[in-house]
């Protein structure tokens, strides 16, 4: 790649032309990928306790038969919005936060595509969130399970706002999901560094970009099935009432078609965070990298033809079933390559077993019985028996924490030192470690057990005298300690911010371009793109521990003039420099549009006349955010 | 099942135990053949299992989805926010919230809901289906040895879906014939004072809005909001299979139910000392 022949632009101007004003209005007019990014991380794991205190509150109520420390409703409410909170406040925001803070730096650019529509989306996911909480303390939050099923969700049998919250907030709540995703696809595919052709994609980024895809083609069932119940509810419409011709499987097609995609896109970015931290702490890029990419594009592919594997029970014919129960099964080809491939890349390896590490292998442990016990309730036979039973609690969390919490939290870990530039502490970050693993698995082991002995979900409580006494007060026990492990976790990243040893550029090794900048990164992130000949940019030539190769390394790199936001834009597949685009800078404009917005969906909440009024002031926000000025033009 | 998912546990395990062994024994690595292991344990090994799971869960779901023999006994399950009405069809014979059927031969269920979606599971007897709105499920089930076993409501109905249960009673096919044959006959009409007045009560203080008995004038149509209480006295629970059908604790639940199962559909109804006591002695009269 031969370098463009332009001065060296200075730091000094590059920091004045990329950073954000200061002030309250500056911060609310952020639109910088990192500041953004963080801003979803940090909001998401807030939601991630609450959410989790609202488990602890599940589990002390089942400690003992027949307790009473919440009200059947109390737990209804508690159990609906753990799952909602989980999966749409914390689960899908904290991967696109992290995916939109690491993202750019790994691919060797200055910003996301489409900066303002970041802000934009956080601001709706905040707004959207804050709501369904407001509903969870105002008493009248969601009850009728994260999968809302019709028609005990309709207005025969909901008459209350709860369902009204949960339809209009995840519909608001999901235009953000959207702008992410739409964000990240092009972002990925227009703006890698000069060489990064589509084999060279690190694959951290392959799994955010089969992700962002999957966002896009499953979230819109879900918005198309909740209009239709928000108008069932509020405009007497017909869609899943039997009585009138509707049909309330449809709801279930609907929800599914999004709801199992939905766990394959909380899945694929936490394999891609495994994948770059196997590489980093063996010192080996992950074997058989095109298996590995396919196999997350396969993944993909598969989750979209399986959703009715969730309705075996509900009487749909049996030939059908066979076909879903063979695509379920079929997702475990592709997962178990990715685990062969990292078990190789570890087999080859020098290992150094540190936190990020050690969360890698406590989530190979507990991801292939998750997969197992996946593979179990895809044969219909045995899932009649143990589907709506506890076994298919322990099951999903499996799946869920085991293989998407676990290595988020190694993945956090992981790139704490670039986000900030300090070093987080390794010794808590064990004990934080085996605190959750244990704590996880003396919660959800016995389920299965529970399961398999009848115990069904979603009971608030249970009569003494079936024998589930004893697991289920384990199961309690476990969860106080995994708690514990959570709340070590992030006081430990707490306090490394405060007092964490300075970590340098790239204190752990790491091959890819987020490690070659400074630690936190400039306001620009690369004072010149960087080009790319491997998968491996930073392990070429040098030995991985050589500390002069960063700097070795901008000998390959592109400069950009230093006259107004420019990032470089390259080809798809080849990564070949295209030109050079100019991204708009810092605006209050997406704040006051997702505002805007947000009166359209909480007046059809509370009063139908701030509805017009909030069309209007977006239509307005719309314009003046688009309003050409002279200074954004291109030179 | 179980066998085969803990011997793949184990292998993956083991293999992983080894690569870390391998990884940390030695100082400059070997080369190692990764591609080998990713098709191998990857592709091949899982693609094998899968097949075979897919030929037999085939087999296994063609072997349960018809009976050996046609069932001759057709029972109706219409589930209801938070009980379960039962119909005999061809005997002419509701019950609620307990299942009798004969041991050693196939009964066809017709499963459907007034409501919201329900799912019909006995853990020991049968896997789960819902009882669907609108549409009819069936599912047939045998019971082999006579005894009561605990059926539950599999799938989230609302406030009160965890204490809605019920009970399968199989009886020897002569037991159950006797018990089927004195469901179809109307229960005595009251002759002592007291059942007099409970049965005057039942009218009077509203419970036949919701409740029929069969015989009296709280007769279908009216009175199906709540279970049928024709036979009320023969039944083993209340409540939906969470008490013993005993007097104290029938007088409870006709008081304050909404203690006793919060949110459920019937009200707290408060009634005088004699005339709570003349009402539980006639309903547990009606056998």
């Amino acid at each position: 790649m031969a370098t463009l022949e332009r001065p060296p632009t200075t730091t000094q101007a590059l920091t004045r032309l990329w950073s954000t004003p200061a002030g309250l209005v500056g911060w609310l007019s952020a639109v910088n990928h990192r500041a953004i990014g963080a801003r979803f991380m940090v909001t998401a794991l807030a939601f991630f306790l609450l959410a989790g205190v609202q488990a602890l509150a599940i589990r002390l109520q089942l400690a003992r038969p027949g307790l009473s420390i919440l009200s059947p409703e109390a737990y209804n409410q508690n159990f609906t919005m753990h799952g909602v909170v989980m999966m749409f406040l914390f689960a899908i925001p904290v991967l696109e936060g992290l995916g939109m803070y690491i993202v750019p730096l790994m691919i060797g650019t200055r910003d996301m595509a489409f900066p303002r529509l970041s802000a934009f989306g956080y601001w709706v996911y905040l707004l959207a969130g804050l709501g369904l909480f407001g509903a969870f303390f105002l008493g009248s939050a969601p009850n009728s399970g994260w999968f809302n099923y019709v028609p005990l969700s309709g207005p025969g049998f909901s008459p209350g706002a709860n369902i009204d919250f949960y339809a209009v907030l995840l519909t608001f709540l999901e235009i953000s999901a959207l702008a992410a995703a739409v964000e990240l696809i092009v972002t990925i595919l227009k703006q890698r560094a000069p060489g990064m052709a589509i084999h060279r994609i690190p694959l951290f980024v392959w799994s955010i970009l089969v992700m962002a895809f999957m966002i896009v083609f499953a979230m819109p069932a879900l918005i198309v099935a909740s209009v239709m119940l928000e108008l069932d509810r509020a405009a007497g419409t017909h869609f899943y009432n039997p009585a009138a011709g509707g049909d309330p499987l449809l709801w279930q097609h609907l929800f599914w078609f999004f709801g199992h995609p939905e766990v394959y896109i909380i899945l694929l970015p936490a394999l891609g965070i495994v994948s770059a931290i196997v590489a980093t702490f063996t010192r080996r890029p992950v074997m058989g990298y095109t298996a590995v990419a396919l196999s997350t594009v396969a993944i993909g592919f598969l989750s979209f033809g399986l959703w009715v594997h969730h309705m075996f029970a509900t009487g749909v014919p049996l030939l059908g079933t066979s076909f879903f129960a063979a695509a379920s099964m079929m997702i475990a080809i592709p997962s178990g390559v990715q685990v062969f491939a990292w078990i190789a890349t570890i087999a080859n390896g020098r290992i150094v077993l540190k936190t990020p590490f050690l969360y890698v292998l406590g989530f190979i442990f507990l991801f292939v019985l998750g997969g197992i016990t996946g593979v179990m309730v895809a044969a219909m036979p045995f899932d009649l028996q143990v589907h709506d039973s506890y076994f298919v609690v322990a099951h999903f969390h499996y799946v869920i924490i085991g293989g998407m919490v676990f290595p988020l939290l190694g993945g956090l870990f992981y790139w704490f030192p670039k986000m900030t530039g300090k070093l987080p502490g390794e010794r808590l970050g064990r004990w934080s470690f085996w605190l959750q693993f244990i704590g996880f698995n003396l919660t959800f082991f016995g389920m299965h057990i529970l399961g398999f002995w009848g115990m069904p979900r979603r009971i608030y409580t249970y009569l003494p005298g079936f024998g589930w006494d004893f697991l289920n007060l384990v199961a309690t026990i476990g969860a106080f300690i995994l708690g514990l492990g959570f709340v070590l976790y992030l006081a430990n990243l707490a306090y490394s911010l405060w007092r964490g040893e300075p970590a340098g550029d790239d204190p752990w090794g790491g091959a890819t371009l987020e490690w070659a900048t400074t630690s936190p990164p400039p306001q620009y992130n690369f004072r010149a793109i960087p080009t790319v000949r491997s998968r491996t940019p930073l392990w070429d030539e040098e030995e991985p521990d050589d500390a002069d190769r960063a700097r070795d390394h901008t000998r390959r790199m592109v400069a950009l003039p230093d006259e107004g936001r420019e990032i470089l834009s390259t080809t798809v597949v080849d990564a070949r420099p295209q030109g050079r685009v100019l991204l708009p800078g810092p605006s209050l404009w997406p704040f006051w549009l997702a505002a805007a917005v947000g009166f359209i969906f909480y007046g059809m909440l509370f009063d139908l006349i701030l509805v017009p009024i909030g069309a209007v002031l977006a239509a307005a926000a719309l314009v003046a955010w688009h309003w050409p000025r002279e200074e954004e033009e291109a030179p | 099942m179980f066998a085969l998912g803990t011997a793949i546990f184990a292998a993956v395990l083991g293999a992983l135990g080894y690569a870390l062994r391998r990884a940390r024994g030695q100082s400059a690595p070997r080369p190692f053949n990764g591609n080998a292991l990713i098709a191998v344990g990857g592709v091949i090994i899982p693609a094998a299992i899968i097949i075979s799971l897919v030929v037999l869960t085939a087999l296994t779901q063609r072997a349960l989805s018809a009976p050996p023999t046609p069932p001759a006994l057709t029972i109706d399950v219409i589930g209801h926010q938070f009980w379960w009405e039962v119909r005999y069809p061809q005997h002419g014979v509701t019950t609620a919230n307990e299942i009798h059927l004969p041991t050693g031969q196939p009964v066809q269920l017709r499963l459907t809901s007034a409501d919201v979606i329900h799912s019909f599971w006995v853990p020991q007897l049968a896997g789960k289906l819902d009882l669907n709105p609108g549409q009819t499920n069936t599912l047939w089930i045998q019971a082999d040895r006579a005894d009561v076993y605990r059926g539950i409501c599999a799938e989230f109905c609302g406030i009160q879906h965890t204490l809605m249960l019920f009970l399968v009673v199989a009886e020897p096919p002569d037991q159950f014939a006797a018990w089927l044959e004195a469901r179809r006959a109307p229960p005595p009409r009251p002759v002592e004072p007291v059942l007099q007045r409970g049965q005057r009560v039942f009218s009077e203080a509203g419970c036949a809005f919701c409740h029929a008995i069969e015989g009296t004038v709280a007769t279908p149509p009216t009175g199906t909001v709540g279970p049928d209480l024709t036979h009320l006295g023969s039944r083993r629970t209340l409540a939906a299979g969470i008490i013993d059908n005993t007097p104290e604790n029938l007088a409870s639940w006709i008081v304050r139910p909404q203690e006793i199962k919060p949110g459920n559909r019937m009200p707290n109804t408060p009634l005088g000392a004699e005339d709570l006591q003349a009402l539980v002695a006639y309903l547990e009269s009606l056998r």
